[in-house]
């Protein structure tokens, strides 16, 4: 079954608000070969300026992926998820994530389209703090491969 | 574990040229990495854990999450930035897996050069191999200056 076509352009719900916690930061540093005192010291975090540790810059991924779920999930969407590889990734900050963040994303599918057989699906997903203020996009490329 | 390189001078990004190796680093995973990030990051795709399920779907065998690739690949930058300087946009795109060997584990290397420098500060472009193969294309990180984060949620009036 190819991707319905008819999803550029959709708007999803908002996601349920994700506190940002400190030992969550901290866990996804250390996974991600962090050695920054930024990702981890409270002291030097506030000492830079921020309001408490600063998540690396792929921590979005997190955020975002509640709202992958909903478009993979979406009835009329036919994006097979077995057949779903993930081609492109991109986040665009207007401010690094700080524990204490309550991050909230919405995803609107940017394009779909048909190349070979297969399907590509940018969805953008918009998150934004609890005072309504843009934090980061991140953009997914999904590639869904059609059938051999 | 790089604190020598970050109590060097700050990093001025208007001084940078074009070409510039600014950080390399060598990251050795294994399982145990794959396991710790899918718990870190919540993507507990099997395939990333176990064999039979990779091999199921015509892999040749567990493989590094691409989002662990994208995530620890931008570190070498993080770690040269320090507090001079913040990533506000990164991207990647990915070209190749990286399986993960049981007992040999995989090398990444990443190497961070200076590919534009303009008004807005630089864009550091990201060369990541395994096996002597590029992993990530078109891997290329904005930075410009700190400060963007609030200290407090305060919002203007």
């Amino acid at each position: 079954m190819p991707v319905n076509p008819e999803l550029q352009g959709r708007v999803f719900p908002s996601t349920p608000p994700y506190l940002v916690g400190v030992e969550k930061v901290r866990e996804f540093s250390r996974a991600v070969f962090s050695s920054s005192p930024l990702n981890f010291d409270r002291d030097a975090a506030r000492a830079a300026g921020y309001a408490d540790i600063v998540a690396p810059p792929t921590f979005a991924v997190v955020i975002q992926e509640a709202t992958l779920a909903q478009l993979l999930a979406e009835p009329d969407a036919g994006i097979d998820f077995t057949r779903v590889v993930h081609g492109d990734q991109r986040f665009t900050y207007t401010r690094p994530i700080v524990a204490g963040d309550e991050l909230t994303a919405t995803l609107t599918v940017a394009s779909v389209k048909t190349l070979g057989g297969h399907s590509m699906v940018t969805a953008e997903s918009s998150i934004v703090d609890a005072t309504g203020a843009h934090v980061v996009t991140a953009i997914s490329t999904l590639v869904v491969r059609g059938d051999e | 574990m790089n604190s020598s390189a970050r109590e060097a001078k700050a990093v001025d990004l208007t001084a940078l040229e074009v070409g510039e190796v600014v950080a390399e680093r060598t990251f050795g995973l294994e399982r145990d990495s794959l396991v710790r990030y899918a718990g870190a990051s919540g993507d507990f795709n099997p395939i990333h854990y176990r064999d039979d399920v990779a091999q199921s779907v015509g892999l040749p065998g567990v493989l590094a999450h691409g989002m662990l690739t994208m995530g620890l690949a931008v570190q070498p930058v993080i770690d040269w930035l320090g507090s001079d300087g913040e990533v506000i946009d990164y991207q990647v795109r990915f070209t190749r897996p990286v399986p993960v060997d049981a007992v040999e584990g995989a090398s990444l290397s990443v190497i961070a050069k200076v590919g534009v420098v303009d008004a807005a500060g630089a864009r550091i472009d990201l060369t990541v191999t395994f096996n002597g193969a590029t992993v990530l294309g078109k891997a290329q990180v904005r930075v410009g200056a700190s400060g963007l984060a609030p200290v407090a949620p305060t919002p203007t009036a």
